[in-house]
């Protein structure tokens, strides 16, 4: 028992995370709870700290409106912490479609048949996304991606009331189980590609220690995000690209503590 | 022929200008089929937004969907709209009949707004003291709409339900006592809206007796029509005033218009 804790210690912090943020926003609605109002979109801290998500600001600034004073604060507030603490976390910590994608990979790596099929697809649509994105927002004056982004409909979902939002759910989730391995996380999100690209240079980073290492590869099969961990075996380094979302899956099933998380300024 | 230095690389060029293309194309496949989705989003015109909302054009695009709104509402009166709603998703609106604005002095919903999608600045002016302060009669959610075919005053049944809740009572919704002809002995006691001081707030709607409520909240651009410059109301000195200042050159122009009076009157058959 104490061993499958220790395993699993990230994924368990990752999801008492997840919980406690969805939680604190679903207790703000429906008791009134004063931590977190809101929801990821824009919300308050005790009723006071601005947060905003700077990617939904963006696209509300390229339709050419500029949001209030507060919204500005909120977005900065956020973004200045991703870029410079915790990377691309948001996805692997904050983001709620996190577990139903992770739920889909795991079933796809259980399941005894193999489920479904392996389709290719290039980790780089998440980048041309993002682009539309941003410039769909400017031609149709709405924010484009918050108008259609399965992450809102389910986060805004469980707070406020899913409707027939659970479709848009279950196919990200059949999209990932069946189609392409971590499908929607791994290639197409655009809110992903945005912390990828603003998380580039932060400093919380997983390390790999190449003299711990005996090649067994567990890091690379459990990783979402593979292409980031081409050092695993050869050399000792930190991860680099900003598309790891520091989940941390490596650092729980390496067995030979070949894989740490740290500061970037740190020695290796 | 020797080859130029560098041409091994060729293919790589190519190859990259082909991943270019390519990508470049599903992105066009894929923006297109994104905004034609988004577009149907943006046609609800009959939706009643929060007190202070900015123009619904606007109000679409600064609205992050939040929530923050319905969640400061004391009276649970503001709906985020879930998919199946019909309703843009995510952003705040009400139903009046279930559960309508209360016209909160303190504008709770538009003040917890942060994005400016909701302007509070909207609903302010100065009291007595002059001091400035937040005014909720100076919102339009809509404007509420008599159907004098079902309302029952009309029929000269007294029922004076919405009069008496409208919290703007007497400015807003007056009632005007009219003979009944039909009887020639009874009068008619018949609730009148009055679009300068209806904040569309819909008590009046949810307190509405008839089956399906007979005065109900439009928005203002649909409940209200738009007469031309040039047109007065008789023996009116303060409208004959409005229209001193029209050019010269002002003509209204509509499809009947354009038209010949002989035209349309001896020809068209109406």
């Amino acid at each position: 028992m104490k061993d499958l804790v220790v395993r699993n210690r990230y994924l368990i912090l990752r999801r008492f995370s997840q919980i406690s943020i969805l939680a604190f926003f679903i207790g703000a609605n429906r008791y009134g709870w004063k931590v977190l109002k809101g929801n990821l979109s824009n919300s308050r801290l005790f009723d006071t700290v601005p947060l905003t998500d700077p990617f939904a600001l963006l696209q509300l600034t390229a339709t050419g409106n500029i949001a209030s004073r507060e919204a500005l604060i909120g977005g900065a507030l956020i973004f200045v912490f991703f870029a410079v603490v915790g990377g691309r976390a948001f996805c692997s910590w904050v983001c709620p479609l996190n577990m139903i994608t992770d739920l889909a990979n795991r079933l796809r790596r259980v399941l005894p048949a193999k489920a479904g099929i392996s389709l290719r697809m290039d980790r780089n649509v998440r980048y041309w996304a993002a682009g539309l994105a941003f410039v769909l927002s400017a031609v149709l004056g709405i924010a484009a991606f918050e108008w259609i982004s399965p992450i809102s409909i389910l986060h805004r979902g469980l707070i406020f009331g899913m409707g027939a939002g659970w479709t848009a759910i279950v196919a990200v989730f059949l999209f990932d189980l069946l189609l392409v391995p971590h499908g929607f996380c791994g290639h197409v999100c655009p809110l992903g590609a945005f912390y990828s690209l603003a998380g580039k240079f932060s400093f919380i980073r997983v390390r790999h220690l190449k003299d711990n290492c005996t090649q067994c590869m567990q890091c690379i099969e459990h990783c979402p995000e593979q292409q980031v961990l081409p050092m695993v075996g050869i050399a000792s380094s930190f991860v680099t690209s900003g598309e790891c979302t520091n989940c941390a899956k490596c650092i729980d099933v390496c067995r030979d503590h070949a894989m740490k998380l740290g500061f970037r300024t740190g020695k290796l | 022929m020797t080859a130029p230095e560098g041409s091994e690389k060729m293919p790589e060029r190519r190859q990259f200008l082909a991943d270019l293309l390519r990508g470049a194309g599903a992105a066009a496949v894929g923006g297109l089929a994104w905004a034609g989705f988004l577009d149907g989003k943006k046609a609800y015109p009959t939706v009643l937004r929060p007190p202070g909302a900015v123009k619904e054009e606007k109000f679409l695009a600064l609205c992050t969907k939040c929530g923050l709104c319905a969640e400061a509402c004391p009276y649970k009166a503001l709906v985020i709209a879930k998919p199946g709603d019909e309703r843009p998703v995510g952003t705040p609106y009400f139903t009046m009949r279930e559960n309508p604005c209360r016209m909160c002095r303190d504008i709770p919903c538009a003040v917890a707004c942060p994005t400016g999608a909701l302007d509070s600045s909207l609903m302010r002016d100065k009291d007595e003291q002059g001091r400035d302060k937040l005014n909720i009669n100076l919102a339009k959610v809509g404007l509420a709409v008599i159907d004098r075919e079902t309302c029952i005053a009309y029929w000269g049944i007294q029922c004076d339900a919405c009069y008496r809740v409208c919290p703007v009572i007497d400015k807003a919704l007056t009632v005007e006592k009219t003979v009944n002809d039909r009887t020639g002995k009874h009068a008619i006691l018949a609730p009148v809206v009055h679009s300068e001081h209806c904040t569309g707030c819909g008590v009046c709607e949810r307190a509405c007796v008839t089956k399906k409520a007979s005065i109900f909240v439009l928005p203002v651009h649909i409940a209200m029509g738009e007469s031309s410059d040039r047109y007065v109301r008789g023996w009116d000195e303060k409208d004959e005033q409005r229209i001193e200042d029209v050019s010269e050159e002002t003509k209204t122009v509509t499809p009947r218009s354009e038209k010949s009076a002989l035209e349309y009157l001896n020809k068209d058959g109406f």
